[in-house]
């Protein structure tokens, strides 16, 4: 338990998905302009996030992994007579998961939920190419959990540190457009800049021991 | 498409504009804003710096060509799977023949070789070139902006490599005797080698090519 508490607040706080490894920087850049539209895509990564790394995890777990096929035949094993590694296919395994379930998603809500989908719709796609998606899927087959419980609260906490990065800077953008920037900074320039003086920020909870 | 009929000559004048075009006035970093994920955590160093770039060249051009071949095929419901598939299996590719030839770095790009598949620039390429253009100009748009992707890539490595560890490609550029360490006046800034700086780095770069292109600063 005290395990699973200590990578939830790791993977939002120590480990940010944007300010220490900046994964879906493209869309954050984007889509960072104001609150409500920031807000949409937070929601939709952290769904996204908590839904398609357990999925993973599992495929990794039973599938992917050097000798995980042991328990087709014991003989596929690590240590069995034929010992299978099939992890070199976990990138289109995983990417291939994380497009399909988007589109999934996308017709699910588009279908039953007409209200949430005019909110979330457009980001969707979007989702699909965003690298925070994928690189938590990476990190959790490189950093290789212990249990499908710690794989969920390390996605859930990754998408939590998403969102959060998004609506603080979606708020600090709303209030930049009322101040007199050097011009060849306006827009993308001034916001990477941001990000990297938020990043510093964030860099001071690398102290923290848990 | 009139003039499909002619034969265009393999490099001429409108090819040469998509290969070169992504080097500046349309680059893929300063200006369209893409492939940032991957690009600013490799660029510690140059050596894996220049490897990934290398790396994104190759997959950009080959991942245009091949949707280009097939993008009267896709259904447009679910190209994004299609299109995915087709750059997961080149980045696969790329990974197995990294970790074949360059072990060390590979090690050190760590799961960002695989992040090369979610690549903005790659998809972005695809949706708006590709899908609407004959397999050799997008191959060639596909190449340039992995050129323009890898020049900022290599700014940066070369910046950050030089002022942070005072080393190029892991050879020694500030002598040692410098150092305060040896009794001498110079310090390495360690901050350009954490990630907050790349960062700041990327808007420097925006920043000054900005100043000298006028026509890309931002309407208010």
């Amino acid at each position: 338990m005290e395990n699973i508490l200590s990578i939830f607040v790791k993977s939002i706080f120590i480990e940010n998905m944007v300010f220490a490894f900046f994964f879906g920087m493209c869309s954050f850049i984007a889509v960072s302009k104001s609150v409500k539209t920031a807000m949409g895509l937070g929601v939709a990564v952290i769904f996204v996030m908590t839904m398609t790394v357990p999925i993973n995890y599992l495929l990794n777990e039973y599938i992917l992994k050097p000798g995980a096929l042991s328990w087709v035949n014991p003989d596929y094993g690590v240590t069995g007579s034929t010992p299978i590694d099939l992890s070199f296919l976990s990138f289109i395994v995983f990417i291939a998961v994380i497009a399909s379930f988007v589109q999934l998603v996308e017709m699910v809500v588009e279908k039953f939920a007409p209200v949430l989908y005019n909110q979330l719709g457009i980001f969707l796609p979007l989702i699909a190419v965003n690298c925070a998606i994928m690189g938590g899927s990476l990190f959790m087959q490189e950093r290789d959990y212990a249990s499908l419980g710690e794989a969920t609260t390390f996605a859930l906490g990754s998408g939590i540190g998403w969102w959060l990065a998004i609506i603080l800077m979606a708020a600090i953008r709303e209030r930049l457009s009322y101040s007199n920037i050097p011009a060849p900074l306006r827009g993308a320039g001034i916001t990477f800049i941001l990000t990297g003086l938020m990043g510093i920020a964030f860099m001071t909870f690398l102290g923290i021991q848990l | 498409m009139s003039e499909v009929k002619e034969k265009e000559p393999l490099f001429s004048a409108k090819n040469l504009k998509l290969l070169t075009n992504p080097f500046s006035q349309e680059n893929p970093i300063a200006v369209q804003i893409l492939g940032i994920c991957s690009a600013l955590a490799v660029t510690a160093k140059l050596k894996p710096a220049f490897v990934m770039a290398l790396s994104v060249m190759v997959v950009t051009g080959f991942s245009s060509m091949i949707i280009s071949l097939i993008r009267k095929g896709i259904p447009s419901r679910i190209r994004i799977i299609v299109q995915l598939v087709v750059v997961a299996a080149l980045v696969i590719l790329v990974d197995q023949i990294l970790k074949a030839y360059v072990y060390d770095v590979s090690k050190q790009l760590s799961v960002f070789v695989g992040l090369i598949i979610t690549n903005c620039i790659i998809m972005g390429r695809i949706e708006a070139f590709a899908l609407g253009n004959k397999p050799w100009p997008s191959f060639l748009d596909g190449i340039g902006n992995g050129i323009g992707y890898g020049i900022v890539l290599i700014i940066l490595g070369f910046f950050r490599e030089l002022l942070g560890a005072g080393t190029l490609w892991g050879y020694r550029i500030i002598p040692e005797s410098w150092y305060v360490a040896n009794g001498g006046f110079y310090e390495n800034n360690a901050l350009m080698l954490l990630p907050p700086m790349a960062l700041i780095g990327v808007g420097l770069i925006i920043w000054v090519h900005r100043s000298f292109n006028k026509n890309l600063i931002e309407k208010k």
